[in-house]
């Protein structure tokens, strides 16, 4: 049963991240890459990261996707089209991403993997306690430094996407 | 881990979509793009640190908390890239790669 919806899985993600690179309208390619973001999901539910496939859906289905096509409608109209690539351009850039491709597989089918047989399930406590420890395998430094990226992000967005006017305010008053 | 699958499967899908989102990456002339593309290729390196902690070091967190941590990055750089592809929208009316100059100086 597993194995069936790994397949079904891995086909949908495949085929919509193929689409969404080379679909010429934009917000198809927006919605194409979501239905990736909702299969990448899927994988981490049948590996049993419950609280890792619910960050996904949150933060990428639900946050990025939303922003991107925001930005997508304030900038395009909805029906352009975009100008594609050379076709020679095209070309060699799959072949080199064939080549590069196959340059993995053999690399990793090369691997002998030490794969552990379990059936252990972690649960969002886990990660919790890992998150906040101070002890030997705990992650409070790094968590605070990303609460710290994520509040200079959001200024530096604002700032960035009004920017004009505050600095046109700062030029009156010097 | 999912039982009848290897490691060497999801690890061949992963690769496939990484690929994928460089071809993008390459061949795409548009900021916006660009950025699904970069989405595609930190989602397959995300996936990569979660299936390497589940097979092969199951007892162990650090692969999911730095794919939490992978996510935080991503959702900043993409609030990021939105707001710079606004305000570069308001100068030269225009998101396409060749048209950008403005801000090379």
């Amino acid at each position: 049963m597993e194995r069936i919806i790994f397949y079904v899985l891995a086909v949908i993600m495949i085929v919509f991240a193929i689409a969404s690179v080379t679909s010429r309208k934009m917000l198809r390619s927006v919605i194409y890459l979501l239905f990736v973001l909702c299969g990448i999901a899927g994988i981490y539910f049948l590996i049993d990261y419950n609280f890792l496939a619910a960050i996904q859906l949150t933060v990428y289905a639900g946050g990025i996707i939303v922003l991107i096509i925001f930005s997508v409608l304030l900038v395009h109209h909805i029906e352009m089209e975009l100008e594609i690539a050379k076709i020679s351009k095209q070309i060699l850039t799959s072949i080199a991403c064939l080549l590069g491709l196959g340059l993995f597989l053999t690399t990793i089918y090369s691997y002998e993997f030490k794969v552990v047989e379990n059936t252990l399930t972690t649960t969002t406590s886990d990660i919790g306690a890992a998150l906040l420890s101070y002890g030997a395998g705990g992650f409070i430094l790094p968590f605070e430094v990303i609460s710290v990226l994520l509040l200079a992000a959001m200024i530096g967005a604002i700032i960035i996407a009004k920017g004009k006017k505050l600095t046109d305010k700062k030029d009156e008053i010097v | 881990m999912i039982p009848g699958i290897s490691i060497y499967e999801i690890l061949t899908v992963t690769s496939i979509l990484f690929f994928i989102g460089l071809y993008g990456f390459i061949t795409r002339k548009n900021l916006i793009s660009i950025l699904i593309s970069i989405e595609l290729i930190l989602n397959a390196s995300v996936i990569n640190f979660v299936v390497i902690n589940k097979y092969l070091y199951p007892d162990m967190l650090q692969g999911v908390v730095f794919s939490l941590f992978i996510i935080a990055v991503a959702a900043a750089e993409t609030a990021l890239a939105v707001s710079i592809i606004i305000g570069l929208y308001r100068q030269i009316s225009s998101v396409e790669v060749k048209e950008i100059e403005t801000m090379k100086h």
